[in-house]
C-alpha cells in the first residue's frame, strides 16, 4: 500500500517538476539585458536579431499590479475586520457569502465584469481597466486572510485593551492589527502572487501593447491606455508562430516563476517568525 | 462595551463601524453586480433564442447569427470531470503519504513543494504544454493510434479525431495536473484535522497502519476531501488560459478523442476580439453568466458537502 501511496506521490510530484525545469532551461538564453531594457516592438525585430525584450511587460505589469493592490488592501481589509471583530453586525452573513463566492468565481469572470463596467461604457481598453479586474481578484482572498489572521488573536488582547477604557476601533487598530500583521501581510502577499499569475482577465481589460510608452517612467501612460502584463504577454508570445517569441516566452515564465517563489517565501518566512 | 467608552470614543468607534460597513458593501456589491450585469448582457441572447434553447443549441456560428451554447458547456463538463477523475487518486494518495506515512522532515518538504505547485501561474504550464507536451502526444501517442486504427480499424477513425495534439485529452492532462495540488492541500488538511483519538483507538484494537487508515482516518476526513474534490472541480471549470492554449477551440460538439472543442472560459477568451456585432459580445457574456451559475452551484454544493459531511458540524 505504502508502494502504491509513493507511487501516486511520483505521479504528482514529477511532471510539474518537470514544467519547471522545462521553462528554466528553455528561457535562460533569451534572459539577457535586452529583456529587461528594450520592449518588443513587431516579430521581425526577434527575427532578425534586433534588440528586443520584454520592457513594456515588465512595466505594466508593476503598475497594474500594484495599483490593484492599492485598491484591495484597504477594501478587503476592511471587510476582513467587519467578518472577524464585528461578529455580531446585521451585514456579516450576507458578506460572508458574497466574499466566498466572489472567492470561488473564475478569474474570467472577473475580467468579463469589468469590461461590462469600465471598458465597454469608455470605450476603451486600459491598464487601469485591468488593475481593476486583478483588484477583484485579490479582493476576497486578502478579505479572508484577514479574517483568519484577526481570529487567531487571542480575546484577552482585545480584553485588555477594552478594560483600559479604549474606544473598540482604537483596540482594533493599535492591540489587534499589530499582532496579526504577519499573517495579514501574508495573506497580502498570496493574493499579490495569484493576481500576478492570472492572464485571462487581462486579455478583456488591458489588451496588451507591444511597445513602451513614450514616458516610460509614468503610470499613467500605462493605465489610460492598453498596457500590457507578463501573464498576458506570455499567453500572446506562446500562440504566435514564431521561434524566437518561443524563447521569450520561455524567458518570461522563468520571471513570472521566480516572481512568484519569491513571494512565497518570504510569506512562509513571516508566518514562522511570527509563530 | 460600550458604556464604558466616553462621547468622543463613541464617535470614533461609530465612524469606524460605518467606514468598515462601506468596505463590506462594497465586496457584496461587487458579487450582485457580477450576477446583475452578466445577467443583464445575457438577457438578449437568451430572448432571442430562449432559455433552454441557448442552452441546448449545438450551433454557435458567429458568420450565421446563431447562438448555442451546448457544446462548449459540454467540453467544460467533460474536461473538468476527466482531469478531476485523473486526479483525485494521486493526490489523495500524496495527502495521504504527507499527513500519515511520512516524517516530519519529509511532510514539510512535500507540503512545500505542494503549496508552491499550486502557485505556478497556468500560463507558465500552458506554455509547456502547446510547445513540450502537445506535440511529443501528437507524434508518440495520437498519431500512431490514428494511424494504425485507419488500417486496422477503419471504423474507428470517426471518433478518434484529427490527431493535431491540440484538442481535449492534451487539454484534461493539464487541467489534472494543475488542479493536483489544490484537491491535495485540501485533503491533507482534512486528514490532518483527525483527531488522534480516532487513531489510537484503531491501533488499540490492533488494526494494522493501513486498517487505521482506513477504519478511522478516511473516513472521518471523507466530508473534508469530497469538500475539497469538489472545490477542485470548481477551479477546473473557471481554468482559463491554459485549456485555451491547448485544446483547439473548436465550437462543434466534443465527439472525438483526439479532436479540438472548446470550453466556456476559453471561448470566451478566444472569441473576445473577433466579437465585433452585439449579439456576439452578448452571447459570449450570457456563456460567462452560465459559467457563474454553473461556478456558483459548485462552490455552495462543496460548502453543503463541508457541513453535512464533517463530523461535529452536523448541527451547525
Amino acid at each position: 500500500m505504502l508502494g502504491l501511496i509513493i507511487l501516486a506521490s511520483l505521479v504528482v510530484l514529477v511532471p510539474l517538476l518537470i514544467v519547471i525545469w522545462y521553462v528554466v532551461s528553455q528561457g535562460v538564453s533569451a534572459l539577457n539585458g535586452d529583456f529587461f531594457t528594450k520592449d518588443l516592438g513587431g516579430p521581425t525585430r526577434a527575427q532578425f536579431g534586433q534588440p528586443t525584450g520584454m520592457a513594456q511587460a515588465i512595466a505594466g505589469t508593476f503598475f497594474i499590479d500594484l495599483t490593484a493592490l492599492l485598491m484591495a488592501v484597504p477594501v478587503g481589509v476592511g471587510a476582513g475586520l467587519m467578518l472577524a471583530e464585528y461578529k455580531e453586525h446585521p451585514l456579516n452573513p450576507l458578506l460572508r457569502v458574497m466574499n466566498d463566492t466572489l472567492n470561488g468565481m473564475p478569474a474570467i469572470l472577473k475580467g468579463l465584469l469589468i469590461f461590462t463596467l469600465v471598458v465597454r461604457p469608455t470605450g476603451t481598453f486600459s491598464g487601469f481597466a485591468g488593475a481593476l479586474a486583478l483588484g477583484v481578484v485579490m479582493l476576497p482572498i486578502i478579505a479572508r486572510a484577514t479574517e483568519g489572521a484577526l481570529s487567531l488573536v487571542p480575546w484577552s488582547i482585545r480584553e485588555a485593551g477594552l478594560a483600559l477604557g479604549l474606544p473598540r476601533w482604537r483596540v482594533i487598530l493599535a492591540a489587534v492589527l499589530p499582532v496579526a500583521r504577519p499573517g495579514l501581510v501574508t495573506g497580502v502577499l498570496i493574493a499579490f502572487a495569484r493576481a500576478a499569475g492570472e492572464a485571462a482577465p487581462l486579455l478583456l481589460t488591458s489588451l496588451g501593447n507591444n511597445f513602451l510608452p513614450r514616458d516610460p517612467w509614468n503610470p499613467l501612460e500605462y493605465l489610460t491606455k492598453a498596457a500590457d502584463t507578463l501573464p498576458q504577454r506570455l499567453y500572446a508570445l506562446a500562440v504566435s508562430p514564431y521561434k524566437q517569441w518561443h524563447a521569450m516566452g520561455w524567458a518570461a515564465g522563468i520571471v513570472l516563476l521566480a516572481l512568484v517563489i519569491v513571494v512565497f517565501f518570504v510569506g512562509r518566512l513571516l508566518t514562522r517568525k511570527a509563530h | 462595551m460600550r458604556s464604558l467608552a466616553n462621547k468622543g470614543s463613541r464617535f470614533g468607534d461609530t465612524a469606524f463601524l460605518t467606514l468598515l460597513t462601506v468596505l463590506g458593501l462594497v465586496v457584496v456589491g461587487l458579487g450582485v453586480l457580477m450576477a446583475w450585469t452578466l445577467g443583464k448582457e445575457a438577457a438578449d441572447p437568451l430572448s432571442r433564442f430562449g432559455l433552454f434553447g441557448f442552452l441546448t443549441g449545438t450551433k454557435w456560428d458567429p458568420v450565421s447569427g446563431v447562438f448555442g451554447a451546448w457544446p462548449v458547456i459540454l467540453g467544460t463538463l467533460i474536461t473538468s470531470s476527466a482531469a478531476l477523475l485523473l486526479s483525485f487518486l494521486p493526490a489523495i494518495g500524496l495527502a495521504i503519504l504527507s499527513a500519515e506515512y511520512a516524517p516530519r522532515w519529509l511532510a514539510t518538504g512535500i507540503d512545500y513543494v505542494v503549496d508552491l505547485l499550486a502557485a505556478i501561474p497556468s500560463v507558465v504550464l500552458g506554455i509547456w504544454g502547446i510547445l513540450v507536451l502537445a506535440p511529443a502526444l501528437r507524434d508518440n501517442v495520437y498519431r500512431p493510434i490514428y494511424l494504425w486504427a485507419t488500417e486496422n480499424a477503419p471504423g474507428q477513425a470517426a471518433w478518434l479525431g484529427n490527431p493535431t495534439g491540440y484538442g481535449l485529452i492534451t487539454a484534461t492532462l493539464v487541467l489534472a495536473l494543475m488542479i493536483v495540488p489544490y484537491t491535495t492541500a485540501l485533503a491533507r488538511d482534512a486528514i490532518r484535522l483527525v483527531p488522534s483519538e480516532q487513531r489510537e483507538a484503531a491501533w488499540g484494537l490492533g488494526a494494522t497502519r493501513w486498517e487505521v487508515l482506513r477504519v478511522a482516518v478516511l473516513p472521518y476526513a471523507r466530508g473534508g476531501i469530497t469538500a475539497g474534490a469538489v472545490l477542485s472541480f470548481g477551479r477546473a471549470l473557471g481554468e482559463t488560459i491554459a485549456v485555451a492554449m491547448l485544446i483547439g477551440n473548436s465550437v462543434r460538439l466534443p465527439l472525438t478523442l483526439f479532436g479540438p472543442a472548446s470550453t466556456m472560459p476559453s471561448i470566451i477568451v478566444n472569441e473576445f476580439r473577433e466579437a465585433v456585432d452585439n449579439l456576439h459580445l452578448n452571447s459570449l457574456l450570457a456563456v460567462g453568466f452560465f459559467l457563474f451559475i454553473i461556478s456558483l452551484i459548485v462552490n455552495l454544493a462543496a460548502a453543503w458537502v463541508q457541513r453535512r459531511l464533517v463530523p461535529g458540524n452536523e448541527g451547525s
